[in-house]
């Protein structure tokens, strides 16, 4: 089954439906690369909430897409992990060093949001128009 | 040729016209006669034995004579329902006292001898007649002897299950102290089943609470061996994958020195000294700055 990837403004957000399998997991990689350079996306979030079981295949494609998009200038920050989950893919050594981790959806916009906050402020703005762009109208979170 | 179901069956096969059911009933009415003075002997070598030391000379008595009549009973009507239930009965009244399995056991085992001597003694002109009563009444005994001991122990062992669930219960508690912080405070030994729980907790915690800090707080914690430190580590990283900074605190010197040698990995992970500390860390974290509200309030 595919994984339906959507736009949401300046980020990418694929949802995993069921337990995937090899093929579906390397359809889905090829797509987010794709689509990162297609939408200048600056974020992407994997959305793993509906799923129970991450194999080690899984966790290398996850591991992967972040590295992949991190290279084409995206971050990427996989959300809804179960509890049971998470413990178990620490067990089994799996536990995606390296890669961001949120609680859930609204937790890894928040985070993309901290994290990629533009470099350039727009113009229209009085006050960053005066000074230096330190702190962009877009950046929303927590400093 | 003993039969293991009721004794109302012949529990001797084949010696005439005496059943094991006149055989018992015949003892019952000896054992019925000479209440008072065997009573009286075995509250006697029970005190003698030094078995019951918890409970006064006139409690004993009491609990014999008790314990005496629910035994004839069970001998004359061959059930056991009832004697299990005065055990269990007898076992929750007791066992809060103090007294050990190996005191119950005792005392059922001195009331059998002191019923087997009376026996011999009424019955020593006649060795084929006790012969017999003995068969009817041994398998009845030991059955007795076995309900009142295995009563016992379950009720004991039924005590300490539902202790060590109020223990498991009050054991792991997740708090939340601000918005989004959560602390873990780990006080006692931490066996492998303790931990695994701990780790649940804090991971459903987490995430009912939408945790992003944790502070785990062992300072109450007096000795952790290597797989349970490790469990600390997995308990970590599961964190992690959630979304949330796990910061550890006091660790004391040993469990420093131990997690030190034998080589866990605790680079990982986030450690402060005390509590404190890890409280202002995960406020600092989570961009939080405590002030107070008057600048010096005490001078002036």
């Amino acid at each position: 089954m595919d994984v339906p990837v959507l736009k949401q403004g300046p980020f990418l957000i694929a949802t995993v439906q069921s337990a995937l399998t090899d093929a579906d997991l390397a359809q889905m990689r090829r797509l987010l690369i794709e689509q990162v350079g297609k939408f200048r996306s600056r974020g992407v979030i994997v959305d793993v909430t509906a799923v129970d079981v991450l194999d080690s295949y899984a966790c290398r494609t996850l591991r992967d897409i972040a590295h992949m998009t991190g290279f084409r200038g995206a971050a990427t920050v996989i959300v809804g992990i179960h509890p049971e989950l998470a413990f178990t893919m620490v067990q089994l050594g799996l536990s995606l060093e390296g890669v961001a981790t949120a609680l859930d959806l609204e937790e890894g916009l928040a985070y993309l949001n901290a994290r990629t906050r533009p470099t350039i402020a727009r113009g229209n703005s009085p006050r960053n128009s005066a000074g230096p762009p330190r702190n962009g109208t877009h950046t929303r979170g927590k400093r | 040729m003993v039969t293991r179901g009721t004794l109302q069956q012949p529990a001797v096969g084949a010696t005439g016209t005496e059943s094991a059911i006149a055989l018992l009933r015949e003892l019952v009415a000896h054992l019925r006669q000479n209440r008072t003075q065997l009573r009286e002997e075995w509250a006697r070598r029970i005190t003698e034995a030094e078995l019951l030391t918890a409970m006064t000379k006139e409690e004993i008595f009491a609990e014999a004579t008790s314990v005496y009549d629910n035994y004839v009973e069970a001998l004359e009507t061959g059930t056991f329902e009832a004697l299990q239930s005065y055990s269990r009965n007898l076992s929750e009244r007791i066992i809060p006292r103090g007294v050990e399995t190996h005191e119950v056991v005792g005392i059922v085992l001195l009331l059998r001898d002191v019923l087997a001597r009376s026996l011999f003694a009424k019955y020593q002109g006649d060795f084929t007649k006790l012969n017999r009563i003995l068969d009817a009444y041994e398998p009845a005994a030991n059955r007795i002897a076995n309900t009142v001991a295995v009563g016992f122990v379950q009720e004991r062992e039924r005590i300490i299950r539902e202790q060590q669930e109020a223990i498991r219960e009050l054991s792991t508690p997740v708090l939340q102290v601000r918005e989004r912080l959560l602390i873990l405070p780990i006080i006692g030994v931490i066996d492998p089943q303790r931990a695994r729980q701990l780790t649940e907790q804090l991971l459903r915690g987490i995430r009912t609470n939408r945790a992003k800090v944790v502070v785990i707080d062992i300072t109450g914690v007096a000795a952790m061996d290597a797989a349970v430190a490790n469990h600390l580590v997995q308990t970590v990283d599961a964190s992690r994958l959630l979304g949330a900074t796990v910061i550890v605190t006091g660790l004391s010197p040993e469990i420093a020195q131990t997690l030190v040698t034998i080589g866990v990995d605790l680079g990982k992970m986030t450690t402060v000294g005390d509590l404190q500390g890890g409280i202002e860390e995960a406020e600092r974290l989570l961009g939080y700055k405590v002030l107070p509200l008057v600048e010096s309030p005490v001078e002036a």
